[in-house]
């Protein structure tokens, strides 16, 4: 597990060609940004946007966060929707208590308020290592809901409990259509991912994965072991408080005590682990897995026309034991998620080209 | 560097594929077809209830369908959709359907989930889809001028707060002599759950009774401490607003300290067979509320074992479910749909109708004596007038029913609900959310 | 004071039959070294298929018997396809892909069996007792004597029998147990059979208290906490540590439940947990194993 994919860079051979790498760098990024705001608002239907690249956007960024604290920290979480839960809420009162507060402002303060939350619960990762640290971020898990259903004041005494998404709006511009959602999404997700490149590749980022791999060499070594690891729960958490502001407001359009539960962190643990630990980009590829395996299922039996051949229940089991076999067997397969198994895909095509 | 480059290239790629390979066929083999977008829950911890109930909805359709030559000709077209009673399957169901599909059109949509219900309403302001939730939906949207999409029809949780007191005043005999009975609410830890609180607040000080509210934790498996509870404060009656596990779970733990079954006033949510069956013995005697009569001496419920049952065209594998609450819960709903498309159709044509079509029939129902009477639905629903003031209709009824050990015995007549005792409070409800969302209540019906 | 014994009470027979589940997770830990997050699927299938078998006509013991044969099956399959692959890899991996498996185990039950909801009447009585203000059960003591019943049975079998001595090494160290002839595969192969007939036990007795249905299998989420507090490697454990987690959820909820005008029960036992593990990081009775900075 702790093979260590976004590793301390070595020096060597390797950077024959600096300016030519960098180019490279500079086109894919920009490649990047022409798919992301150019190609997919442009091709993409409203069903598209709205039922499977937000969301898949959206837990893609989850990952991101998780992977900070798991992949990066080697913190064991399985909260992460706790968090996210936070930060929804807590973008929900802003908006209502503060009035006049810019839409960048509320997802800043909301990602805050969530990282000060995630070091409460990060306080045991002091004391405690491995597996066993779980208790506490599953213990957040439970609280927050509870939280959130025992004190109608945080949703505003709604009869069901639920905050509904403001109007939407930036500079003027309504955000409130898909295209609008998915351009509000696609902007702080790459903000977002700019600045886990920066922490990852920065000082923090080195010394959480000499923490992760090495603990007692990299206190001898003089790193503050204890204040690192707080700050990878602050780190991750405001992440996630973000993510959740996005999940709640731009994808589902309401959320409620439990729209942040227990499935939500395990799915996002599955990114992580499918997508690939300490990775960046990983992550897109297991929240891709997740948000579509459902929907391909349901289009095959609906292609294929069993539906009628037999119990509409039965198939719909069959999706999740489907959903858990292929879990299991990239699991069992791929130990570094799917970035690696595409990265070796990539790796045996160069090969054959014979570069 | 060049990782995140063949990172990104063959992510890229291997969605393309997905997409190509995701995007179905569009036939327009629907085309002069009315859409059912059938929203499913047969995974997940409520599947049990699902089941009796989809098939309600599908054996009526399928009746109207077949036996009926359709909607004075209009054909339905189902298509169902797996949410597991989840939020997020529920919009990707929702965001696949609101616009019909191969050339179906689509009238309005069953949630059949009040979270989904709520979760929905932002989006079906803006798509203009109509979206119903008979006995199930927001009692706020009960006011069509701040919600013109939101429909929920027959039934709301105040009304039922107001039935049980009545029920239990006339077990005591008279109003006048609640006061100082100690009645205990113990309800489900969520939006659904605490519902009531309010209304029976407002009822507490009007009738002079004690109002005990206990909550019980999600998903309620254990109740030892809440039974002690009310054990405690010498409560004469418990009104059990539980939903899945906790309504069995209840009805054995108030056993297991001798708090008497037929004292248990269960919600509608709480009085289906299989609420009562696992809990053995000790429902014997055990009260609910009833929305949607069980039993199978109705009309139409006999057309539906004529054509449907005995000819093996149910969706029922096992056919011990026909006739019991939930079933005919589908059959109600899927009567309301029909009904629906009947008076949109007087209005515009023996055609599918479309979305703002659909608004408007379900904003202009009358489904009167006659018309329940014609259905073979007496006893099974009761009269249904929707207006644009009143998107739940103007009779509010319920009856009581009882537990015999093996099915349900009917114990009143309908008991309707005083609808103006809380219309005023609803209403300024809705008039806040109005102010909150920004929303300019509507002047007059439009279409 | 009569309240508060009574609460306890209460609490303390909850307790036990969170102990009855925490025992198998208990068994598997010891011997896999990994948390099974499919335990409460092997609950929910094993009460499922003796419930069905019933309704099918057979009598108890024979429902007992082959669904007990079901579950060595069931432990025989996860072996071959699940921990063999997996072996040497991280604890977490390994939770992930019990949960995949719970997944797959509880979505099977379902798709062979069904998603009905079945009573399941073992003729225990089940209406409490006024014994001088306390009030219990018949069902909560055959409930109580089962436990203590199957807690000494398996104290016999690891301490006397070969099997057990084995386990208790390949529990201790891996390596060396292997390096002394002991064969893994079949040790896991039994473990998680035996897991798995406790697992038909726990069905039996929760499916009777609240019917036999998917919510059954959630009985894992309570079962992290009783194994952090009793210890993961323990089974006397994980039954003090189900007593503890069921007194004090009961007692919470009664005397904080007013103070914060609600039911504290969904969380405390976590925040319990997490008491515990910084003060005594092993559990209660479990080995020192847990690394602590």
């Amino acid at each position: 597990m702790t093979t260590i994919q976004d590793s301390i860079p070595e020096a060597g051979p390797a950077e024959a060609l600096p300016s030519g790498a960098t180019l490279l760098q500079i086109g894919l990024v920009a490649a990047g940004l022409v798919i992301a705001f150019g190609l997919v608002p442009s091709l993409a239907s409203d069903y598209w946007l709205s039922s499977i690249i937000i969301p898949t956007v959206v837990m893609g960024l989850a990952g991101i966060s998780l992977n900070l604290l798991q992949g990066y920290a080697g913190l064991v979480s399985l909260g992460s929707a706790a968090f996210m839960a936070v930060g929804a809420f807590s973008a929900y009162n802003l908006i209502l208590r503060v009035p006049g507060l810019p839409l960048p402002a509320v997802l800043l303060l909301a990602g805050l308020i969530a990282a000060v939350v995630g070091v409460f619960f990060g306080l045991p990762a002091l004391r405690i290592k491995g597996f066993y640290l779980a208790a506490s971020t599953l213990g957040a898990q439970f609280f927050f809901p509870w939280l959130f259903t025992n004190y109608p004041w945080f949703s505003n005494n709604s009869q069901s409990l639920t905050i509904s998404a403001p109007r939407l709006e930036f500079l003027g511009y309504d955000l409130q259509s898909p295209l609008g959602r998915y351009l509000l999404v696609a902007t702080v997700t790459a903000l977002l991912i700019g600045l886990a490149f920066l922490v990852v590749r920065s000082r923090l980022g080195r010394e959480w994965m000499a923490i992760r791999d090495m603990e007692t060499a990299a206190s001898v070594l003089g790193i503050r072991v204890a204040r690192r690891k707080l700050q990878a729960y602050a780190v991750s958490s405001f992440f996630l408080g973000i993510t959740g502001v996005l999940w709640g407001f731009a994808y589902l359009g309401t959320a409620d005590a439990h729209t942040y539960n227990l499935d939500k962190s395990f799915q996002i643990l599955f990114i992580v682990l499918i997508g690939g630990t300490a990775t960046i980009f990983g992550n897109f590829l297991g929240a891709a897995f997740i948000v579509l395996t459902p929907i391909l299922l349901d289009h095959v039996v609906l292609a294929a026309n069993i539906a009628y051949l037999s119990d509409q229940g039965a198939i719909t089991n069959l999706q999740r034991v489907i959903f858990g076999a292929i879990i299991i067997f990239i699991l069992i397969k791929e130990p570094d998620g799917l970035s690696a198994w595409i990265r070796r895909g990539v790796g045996a095509l160069r090969a054959r080209l014979g570069r | 560097m060049s990782i995140l480059s063949r990172t990104i290239a063959l992510a890229a790629g291997a969605v393309i594929a997905a997409t190509s390979l995701a995007v179905p066929v569009e036939a327009q083999e629907g085309a002069g077809q009315q859409l059912y977008p059938l929203f499913t829950y047969r995974t997940g911890p409520y599947a049990p209830s699902f089941i009796p109930f989809g098939a309600g909805n599908l054996d009526y359709l399928r009746y109207v369908n077949e036996v009926e030559g359709g909607v004075n000709g209009v054909k339905i077209l189902i298509q169902e959709c797996e949410t597991a009673y989840t939020i997020e399957r529920g919009i990707e169901c929702y965001e696949r359907y609101k616009g019909g599909f191969n050339g179906a059109l689509t009238a309005a949509i069953y949630p059949h989930s009040s979270g989904l219900d709520v979760a929905l309403t932002d989006k079906a302001r803006l798509d203009r889809i109509p979206i119903v939730s008979p006995g199930g939906g927001q009692n706020i949207a009960t006011d069509g001028r701040v919600f013109p999409y939101q429909f929920p029809l027959i039934f709301d949780y105040w009304s039922e707060a107001q039935i049980i007191i009545d029920y239990i005043a006339e077990q005591v005999g008279g109003h006048d002599k609640l006061k100082g009975v100690k009645i205990a609410t113990l309800y489900h830890d969520s939006g659904y759950g605490r519902d009531t609180i309010e209304p029976l607040a407002i009822l507490s000080k009007k009738y002079g009774f004690e109002d005990i509210q206990i909550p019980v934790p999600h998903p309620g498996e254990q109740q030892q401490a809440q039974w002690q509870q009310i054990r405690r404060a010498g409560a004469d009656w418990v009104f059990l607003r539980g939903w899945g596990v906790m309504t069995p779970v209840a009805i054995k733990t108030a056993a297991r300290v001798g708090f008497p079954a037929d004292r248990i006033i269960g919600d509608i949510w709480s009085g289906s067979e299989d609420d009562a069956r696992p809990a053995g013995a000790a429902a014997k005697g055990y009260l609910a509320v009833s929305v949607f009569p069980p039993g199978t001496d109705y009309g139409i419920l006999r057309k539906l074992k004529e054509n449907i049952l005995d000819t093996g065209k149910s969706d029922l594998k096992d056919n011990s479910k026909f006739g019991t609450v939930y079933y005919n819960y589908g059959v109600i709903e899927a009567i309301t749909f029909v009904e629906a498309l009947r008076t949109g159709q007087k209005k515009f044509g023996n055609k599918p109708l479309n979305n703002e079509e659909g608004q408007w029939a379900f904003e202009n129902l009358d489904i009167d004596e006659q018309r329940i009477a014609e259905l073979g639905a007496e006893g099974l629903i009761s009269p249904l007038k929707t207006t644009i003031d009143n998107h739940k209709g103007e009779t509010i009824a319920a009856k009581i029913i009882q537990w015999n050990g093996e099915t349900w015995d009917t114990r009143t007549d309908w008991i309707k609900a005083d609808t103006s005792l809380f219309a005023d409070v609803i209403k300024a409800k809705a008039a806040a959310y109005a102010v909150e969302k920004g929303i300019e209540p509507r002047q007059a019906a439009s279409n | 004071m009569a309240y508060f014994l009574e609460t306890l009470i209460a609490g303390l027979f909850a307790g036990l039959m969170y102990g009855l589940v925490a025992i198998g997770f208990v068994l598997i830990y010891k011997a896999s070294g990994v948390f099974n997050f499919a335990q409460g699927a092997m609950v929910f299938l094993a009460a499922l298929v003796f419930v069905t078998l019933v309704e099918h006509g057979a009598n108890f013991w024979v429902a007992f018997a082959l669904t007990s044969g079901l579950m060595v099956l069931t432990a025989v399959a996860v072996e071959a396809l699940v921990l063999r692959p997996l072996r040497n890899r991280d604890p977490l991996t390994l939770f992930m892909a019990t949960l995949g498996l719970s997944f797959v185990i509880d979505g099977a039950a379902q798709f062979f069996l069904g998603t009905d909801v079945h009573m399941l009447d073992l003729g225990i009585d089940d209406i409490a007792e006024d014994y001088g203000g306390l009030f219990i059960s018949w069902f909560d003591i055959v409930a109580s004597l089962i436990v203590v019943a199957l807690v000494a049975v398996l104290g016999i079998v690891f301490s006397r029998t070969r099997m057990g001595v084995s386990l208790r090494a390949v529990a201790d160290d891996t390596l060396a147990a292997q390096s002394i002839g002991i064969r893994l595969p079949v040790i896991w192969r039994i473990v998680w059979s035996v897991a798995g007939v406790v697992a038909l036990v726990a069905g039996l007795l929760w499916g009777a208290r609240q019917g036999v249905q998917f919510s059954l299998s959630l009985v894992t989420l309570k079962a992290l906490p009783v194994l952090i507090i009793g210890g993961f490697s323990s089974i006397p454990g994980a039954i003090v540590g189900g007593l503890i987690v069921g007194a004090s959820e009961a007692l919470a909820d009664i005397y904080l439940g007013p103070l914060v005008d609600g039911s504290v029960s969904t969380w405390f036992a976590y925040i319990l947990a997490v008491a515990f593990l910084l003060v005594r990081p092993a559990g209660l009775f479990g080995d020192r194993d847990i690394e602590r900075v």
